[in-house]
């Protein structure tokens, strides 16, 4: 499935940002066999005085740029197309749930793609008692690591009500869990609690969902947004699977990844905007348009 | 001396009572003095009655004098502490020194191969020799710094050790502090008060030097610099950190410059220092900072600590960070469990010096050997740094201990219980035996690693070895390392070293920030007490708040900002806090003495503010302050290196006030003011004797205005004022250059002409207002030059 990918995030400050440097994680990534990147086009506004591109720990390309004049706007507008190669239905040949702790011990390795990285607290996850009995609680019957990453992704969707002015992009974890309610960054951040909590290595996964709905179907919620989900780790021999508990959907082709990392922290889209005592606006446009017709 | 306890030395010893089974510095087990107190111990004794007494408070008053402090963290306030030193030194052989470093140098070097591993190619976990969750759960171990090789190729660079003496004699290592260890700064101070104390017997007991390892220390981070070219920064986390006071304190003593995260910012990978004459690069840093805050891009990113882009130009190989980011994750405790194995593994040896037993519950044998030992066990977390009854401890539940081990699992480490050697402390004036570890500090020089012979130990107040830190009331003894030869005193410049002036460095922008405002807030309180002082001496006349004069007075404080009126308004208390803090974040470029009379003024302010009444006792109160603020002013204005700091400090006095003396002058020259305040005008000003004497008139509004506002030769006028900034602006970077005027310039020389051309006639209650404005631009213009 070939998409084309536009966004444009922008930030409007009430008095004049200072100079200032910006870690930038926008663009779509590529991963071999699942997602390929043709071609990507990034600009800011006010025009960088430094570009510097690298790749972090995890492997996602970052955009390091610094503004030197004071400024009350800054835009960020991103272009991509890209050719997403994931199928649907997966076969379930995860680890059983009592084996899974023993086959992590047994990875020796700190490479970005290592469960280890994946299991303790992390910038925004912390593990609590309550969450990890609602993940057990979904994880109730369940013979597979699979099959509880599945049962969590969707007791969650259904149990927690989707509403974008209930939460902040800093709003800790359990405080959404208590409520039940947030957009995606919290159902991830609640989802990756719970998992990590019971022993599953899990992960935050930023990216994008296409926008146009199949036929017949809802709209999905977040879909005129930057989004994101869950991804765990589910044994040696299957490794990482990816999860939308925002809208109950094992991720195939709707959904496009920019990054991967422990927590939002890790890969948020746009690094070092000063945090104004009120008055700052961000808005967000962004279209995932199907480029195959079918 | 001899008393009716026998010889002085017996007498001295009667009480000390080493406890069974625990090894002790001053007894042999034979119960004899050791050979290396003999000489301290007899000389001691020997002191006069009051004698030691006398010298004990000679060492604490340097030491309260040189305003030694350490920050203590509480429920209620972090208040500054005196520095808890214990007046005995412990005394180590030379023999038994060099064995102690020449363990504690091996140590060092496993934990630079470790790092090294760590953050490159992870060979040790690859291999089975380290559980991988052990490292990818530390919060020491940062992602953005893997792959990521030191510039000068060392991950270590000064590092500390704790290390103690077990029941068998042995030393062990307690701890490793590998992240930016506190206490060498603090060990100088230590040893200069010890020898206040014991100053004859320090001369003839070969007490080997601390400073040589400063020296030489400095020399290699002054060899890190390209071209030999720029400073050396000290990185702090600031005034409020616990142990700021030493940060100043070694950048002071050895020439650098302390930085904090704010000063610096990043340009085309290059580290820059914000200064007053621009962006300088920088390449050498000495961290007091956790890793964590150092650069909130890519780190923790709620610091407002550190630099953003700090990886990045590190990444560009453009800084020497020591040590570097990240090598923190040496401190994780339950790497102790590993290190022996580790030893024989990239050594091909046992460590020489052993670490307290360790076992890291990730593993069933380990659980096992625990479970069955646990009464003899010390919990804690298994990512817990520092000393294991200081920090991340966990007490075990007294049921279910078992279940709980098997729970927690990799979370989880135990160590045995140390009893620790006893060394002597002075209780009461009598000599104690109290549980001791020692902190000794690793530097590398360009000889490879050096140990910093003593200084510092931690002396428990109990017989309780819990009770060691300093948070929880220990005490720091001097460590003396007794060697067989007097060695010739050093200091730290090198005597072959020719004589050479270096050019002053250009300031940053935010110590000058910091100075400017420090001036502006000294001047604002000075202004506020004068104007309260002559208040409340006419209600100590009087006691007519509401008579015209005092009301006057009273709205006029208003309008400076003042809430109350009463005896000290808190903002008053306000701005003389200010002031202070101002001065904390410059400490370095600061005179200790007019550091202490701030935090005196500071405290006597506080205080009058909970206790002092309207009338007299504010007026005779006011007066103490007025006092205490000139002796501040005093010794900073006669005694500060004329530097381009003390210019901005000079310019924040100058321009504060001449910015309430027309404030001043608009409300008590203004002709619907009541009677008396053109005198109240002159009273404020100081200026009354200057008055008798200029003019053979009474007050007039003409003589107040003349005197006040445009004779420059009085120090408070306004035009006076105006001359003093100008002149320090011509010699501030970018000021005058081929006499091209700036807009700061600009802005003074208007005010200055405009104001030097009136009479008294023209300058009206509107023309102080409009001086008033043009004052606040010079302010603002200064800003946007210098300071931003």
């Amino acid at each position: 499935m070939r998409y084309e990918i536009r966004m444009k995030l922008s930030y409007h400050y009430p008095v004049p940002a200072t100079a200032g440097r910006h870690l930038l994680r926008l663009m779509p990534a590529s991963i071999a066999g699942e997602q390929r990147l043709e071609t990507a086009h990034l600009t800011v506004r006010p025009d960088p005085v430094e570009w510097r591109e690298g790749v972090d720990f995890f492997g996602n390309r970052t955009d390091d740029v610094a503004l030197d004049k004071p400024h009350s706007e800054s835009v960020f507008e991103m272009t991509a197309r890209i050719d997403r190669m994931v199928d649907g239905q997966r076969i379930d040949f995860s680890a059983r749930p009592d084996m899974l702790a023993r086959e992590i011990a047994a990875q020796a390795t700190l490479a970005p793609e290592a469960p280890h990285h994946f299991l303790g607290a992390s910038p925004r996850i912390t593990l609590h008692p309550a969450m990890t009995n609602y993940g057990l609680k979904a994880a109730r019957g369940a013979q597979s690591v699979l099959e509880i990453f599945y049962a969590l992704g969707r007791l969650i969707h259904a149990e927690f009500k989707f509403d974008p002015d209930a939460t902040e992009v800093d709003t800790p974890a359990l405080e959404a869990f208590e409520r039940r309610e947030g957009v995606c960054q919290d159902f991830t951040h609640v989802m990756i609690s719970c998992l990590r909590g019971m022993g599953i290595p899990a992960g935050y996964v930023s990216g994008f969902l296409r926008t146009v709905p199949p036929e017949g179907q809802a709209r999905l919620e977040g879909a005129d947004a930057m989004h994101a989900w869950v991804r765990a780790w589910c044994g040696a021999r299957m490794g990482w699977v990816e999860f939308d508990p925002t809208n109950a959907l094992e991720v195939a082709n709707d959904h496009v990844v920019i990054a991967y990392g422990r927590d939002y922290s890790d890969i948020a889209p746009v690094k070092g905007v000063m945090r104004l005592a009120g008055g700052q606006r961000t808005s967000q446009a962004v279209d995932v348009i199907p480029l195959d017709t079918g | 001396m001899q008393g009716e306890g026998g010889d002085p030395l017996t007498r001295l010893l009667a009480g000390y009572l080493p406890q069974d089974g625990v090894p002790d510095e001053l007894l042999g087990p034979d119960g004899l003095v050791r050979p290396v107190w003999v000489n301290f111990v007899r000389r001691l004794a020997s002191m006069p009655e009051g004698r030691l007494a006398e010298r004990i408070s000679h060492g604490d008053r340097y030491l309260r004098d040189a305003g030694v402090y350490y920050r203590r963290y509480g429920q209620d306030d972090n208040a500054q502490r005196d520095w808890p030193l214990s007046h005995v030194p412990l005394l180590i052989s030379e023999d038994e020194w060099s064995e102690i470093s020449a363990g504690l140098a091996e140590r060092a070097d496993l934990l630079e191969k470790l790092a090294a591993d760590l953050y490159g190619e992870n060979r040790l976990v690859a291999e089975g020799h380290l559980p991988a969750s052990l490292i990818a759960e530390s919060p020491e171990w940062h992602r953005p710094l893997v792959g990521l090789r030191p510039r000068d190729g060392h991950f270590l660079d000064f590092i500390a050790f704790d290390i103690g003496r077990g029941p068998n004699g042995n030393w062990w290592v307690l701890c490793d502090r590998t992240q930016s260890p506190s206490g060498a700064g603090f060990a100088l101070e230590n040893r200069i008060a010890t020898t206040r104390v014991y100053s004859d017997i320090f001369v003839s007991a070969n007490v080997t030097r601390l400073s040589n390892f400063f020296r030489d220390f400095r020399d290699r981070l002054m060899g890190l610099r390209p071209g030999h070219r720029g400073r050396v920064g000290i990185l702090t986390p600031g005034p409020l950190n616990a142990t700021y006071y030493e940060h100043a304190y070694i950048a002071r003593y050895l020439g650098f410059t302390l930085l904090e995260g704010d000063d610096l910012t990043v340009q085309d990978g290059q580290l820059m220092i914000r200064t007053i004459d621009g962006l300088q690069p920088i390449s050498v840093l000495w961290r007091r900072l956790d890793s964590d805050w150092a650069d909130p891009l890519e780190l923790n990113e709620g610091s407002h600590l550190g630099t953003p882009g700090l990886l990045g130009a590190i990444r560009s190989g453009n800084v020497s960070m020591l040590n570097a980011l990240g090598a923190g994750v040496l401190e994780t405790r339950a790497l102790m469990a590993f290190l022996p194995r580790l030893s024989e593994l990239l050594d091909g040896r046992p460590l020489r010096m052993p670490n307290v037993a360790t076992w890291w519950c990730g593993q069933e044998s380990e659980r096992a050997h625990v479970r069955a030992n646990a009464d003899a066990m010390v919990f804690s977390s298994a990512w817990a740094t520092g000393l294991a009854h200081e920090t991340g401890g966990v007490t075990p539940p007294s049921t279910g201990l078992d279940s709980w081990i098997e729970r927690r699992g990799a979370a989880l480490v135990a160590q045995e219980q140390v009893q620790l050697s006893t060394a002597p402390a002075l209780v009461d004036g009598a000599l104690v035996p109290r549980p001791m570890t020692l902190r000794v500090f690793l530097a590398r020089t360009e000889e490879g690693w050096v140990a910093m012979p003593g200084g510092f130990a931690r002396i428990g107040r109990s017989e309780d070895s819990s009770a060691i830190a300093m948070q929880q009331g220990g005490q720091v003894a001097d460590v003396w390392v007794i060697g067989q030869k007097t060695e010739r005193a050093a200091s730290l410049l090198r005597s072959d070293e020719s004589f050479e002036r270096s050019p002053p460095a250009a300031l940053p922008s935010r110590a000058a920030d910091n100075l400017f405002w420090l001036g502006r807030y000294v001047e604002r309180s000075e202004h506020m007490v004068r104007v309260l002082r002559a208040r409340h001496a006419r209600l100590a006349e009087s006691d007519m708040p509401d008579a015209p004069l005092p009301l006057f007075a009273a709205r006029y404080l208003e309008n400076l900002g003042c809430t109350s009126v009463e005896a000290v308004p808190s903002e008053l208390v306000d701005s003389v806090s200010a002031a202070l803090g101002s001065a904390g974040h410059v400490a370095d470029r600061f005179s200790v003495d007019g550091m202490l009379a701030l935090s005196d003024l500071t405290r006597t302010v506080r205080e009058f503010s909970e206790r002092v009444t309207p009338g007299d006792d504010a007026a005779r109160a006011m007066g103490v302050l007025i006092r205490k603020l000139n002796g501040f002013a005093g010794l900073v204005h006669d005694n500060m290196y004329r530097f381009e700091g003390w210019r901005f400090l000079s310019i924040g006095r100058a321009l504060e006030r001449a910015s309430t003396m027309s404030t001043c002058l608009a409300a008590f020259a203004d002709p619907a003011a009541p009677a008396g305040a053109l005198d109240m005008a002159v009273e404020i000003s100081d200026s009354v004797m200057t008055h008798h004497r200029r003019y053979t008139v009474a007050t007039n509004r003409a003589t107040v205005v003349d005197l006040l506002a445009l004779d420059e030769l009085n120090p408070r006028s306004i035009l006076c004022q105006l001359g003093d900034i100008d002149a320090h602006l011509a010699h501030l970077p970018g000021s005058g250059q081929h006499r091209q005027m700036t807009p700061l310039t600009r802005a003074v020389l208007r005010a200055r002409t405009d104001l030097a051309l009136q009479v008294p006639e023209t300058v009206g209650t509107r023309a102080l207002e409009r001086l008033g404005d043009d004052i606040a631009e010079i302010s603002d213009q200064l800003t946007l030059a210098y300071l931003s």
